[in-house]
């Protein structure tokens, strides 16, 4: 099946589409600012032949002329190979100093750990998965970066316990959720291969839930950001209308430095909140990135 | 109150047994007098025992709490506005820092990375071809006229030294100790 013309009737430029699609990515590093400043690690990267290249829109994300993990500044815990889009939703959430955050499908930590440093390892992350294969890789990606702010929990977001914990609502939550996948197909080429629309629907059903678990959990004025790596409607706009039907949210502007198009009102036969243009679709070529969806939810309830 | 200050009093209140349960985080007891878990470090013996090994003074340690999971392993915790309870059933606290299981207390490669940049003793810098040879988990012979044991690892990268991890040092061999995932061939 023809996963990528599926999205015909959404992107513009179809034929630049397909052709980012399939080129490989560029390799991109996050400096992690918990251990070093981003001269020193991009110093560290000149001596070992990297090479480094700022992005222009989020400091400390530099683009490598070769692999990341083979170098002296990542054993020294100075950097976590990150996808560029990946740094997205972090930064749409903006937690701050002292703040209490759940990450609610965290693994292996690329945005956890990304979230402490912009938080300055103070306050509270909760990073919680399922998989505990994926938890292990999370807790040697807190390590490695040297954080202390995070907890990790291993169990079902949708039924996500703060028991273990001594505070209450979160401020900010994350679920950058699990998905088909459909943005990453420049890493990984398997991904549409093992496409199925019963996956997308499966799927989704999870992420309703974790999402609905999340917008629970926040604190009334706190934020939520939804976000996937994938392009497919049904794990994006449909999810969200879904929740600000069920939970008191509602999804607000985005001040996103990155080329991006608005979310989309409606799919196939389906029509969702007109508020749903406030969400950010980020195709691959429109920065040289991965795919990716983003939207930011305010908690009113 | 800061969380790092630690409650360890709470240790002897309701609810805790007198066993390390090896799956729970249990918050270190500040003192010896107010421990209950036999064999458990109190928290000023940790940071006692890092100022005396490498100078890392305590004042580094405010706004941190300590706590135990499996025998012996400490973990370190960033303080958060409400101090997390005695006990915390989940599946890691903040990241470890040291483990004291044995006769002599071992830092983790981690917590060497994330504090060792205080340390003023028993540091140990190597030069590159050196330091290649520890971050790839060789042993190898060298001159040290300082303690035996458990020492820093330094080397210098972009300018300045930056502790990398934990070797050990006896009569004339640095062992390295960088844990199998982080060895590196670099």
């Amino acid at each position: 099946m023809d996963v990528l013309g599926r999205y015909e009737p959404l992107v513009e430029d179809i034929d630049a589409f397909r052709a980012a699609c399939g080129r490989p990515l560029p390799s991109v590093v996050r400096v992690n600012t918990l251990r070093t400043s981003v001269e020193r690690a991009s110093a560290a990267l000149e001596e070992a032949g990297l090479a480094p290249e700022p992005t222009d829109w989020h400091p400390g994300l530099l683009r490598l002329s070769g692999q990341p993990g083979a170098n002296w500044p990542y054993a020294h815990g100075w950097l976590h190979g990150q996808e560029e889009v990946s740094a997205v939703p972090a930064r749409v959430l903006d937690p701050q100093p002292g703040e209490v955050v759940w990450d609610a499908t965290a693994a292996p930590g690329s945005k956890t750990t990304q979230l402490a440093a912009l938080m300055g390892d103070e306050g509270r992350v909760v990073a919680t998965d399922n998989n505990i294969g994926r938890v292990a890789a999370l807790r040697s990606n807190t390590e490695r970066l040297g954080v202390t702010n995070t907890a990790v929990t291993t169990e079902d977001a949708r039924n996500h316990s703060l028991k273990p914990f001594a505070h209450g609502a979160y401020d900010r939550a994350l679920v950058d959720a699990p998905c088909s996948c459909e943005g990453t197909v420049r890493k990984n080429p398997d991904a549409l291969a093992e496409w199925t629309f019963e996956h997308v629907e499966g799927v989704a059903a999870v992420q309703k839930g974790v999402l609905r678990r999340a917008v629970q959990a926040t604190r009334e004025g706190g934020t939520v950001v939804y976000s996937t790596c994938t392009f497919a409607p049904e794990e994006n706009e449909a999810v969200v209308d879904h929740v600000l039907g069920e939970e008191d949210c509602r999804p607000v502007e985005v001040d996103l430095p990155l080329s991006h198009t608005n979310g989309v009102t409606g799919w196939q036969d389906e029509t969702y909140d007109e508020r749903l243009t406030r969400a950010a679709r980020i195709y691959p070529h429109h920065n040289d990135t991965g795919g990716f969806f983003c939207v930011k939810l305010e908690v009113t309830g | 109150m800061s969380d790092g200050d630690g409650a360890g009093g709470g240790n002897s209140s309701e609810g805790h047994t007198a066993e390390n349960v090896p799956d729970r985080f249990d918050r270190l007891p500040a003192t010896a007098n107010e421990r209950v878990v036999a064999g458990r470090p109190s928290r000023a013996a940790v940071l006692e025992w890092f100022e005396e090994r490498f100078g890392v003074g305590p004042a580094v340690f405010e706004g941190y709490s300590l706590w135990e999971r499996g025998a012996g392993k400490i973990w370190v915790l960033a303080a958060a506005a409400e101090p997390e309870p005695d006990a915390v059933d989940v599946e890691a606290l903040g990241m470890t820092v040291l483990r004291t299981r044995q006769e002599h207390w071992k830092p983790t490669m981690a917590g060497v990375q994330r504090f060792g940049g205080h340390a003023t003793r028993n540091v140990l810098e190597l030069d590159r071809q050196q330091a290649r040879r520890f971050l790839a988990g060789e042993e190898q012979e060298l001159g040290w006229d300082g303690d035996w044991g458990y020492l820093i690892v330094a080397h210098e990268i972009a300018g300045e030294p930056e502790p990398l991890g934990v070797g050990l040092y006896t009569y004339g061999t640095l062992r390295s100790q960088v844990p199998k995932g982080r060895r590196r061939e670099l």
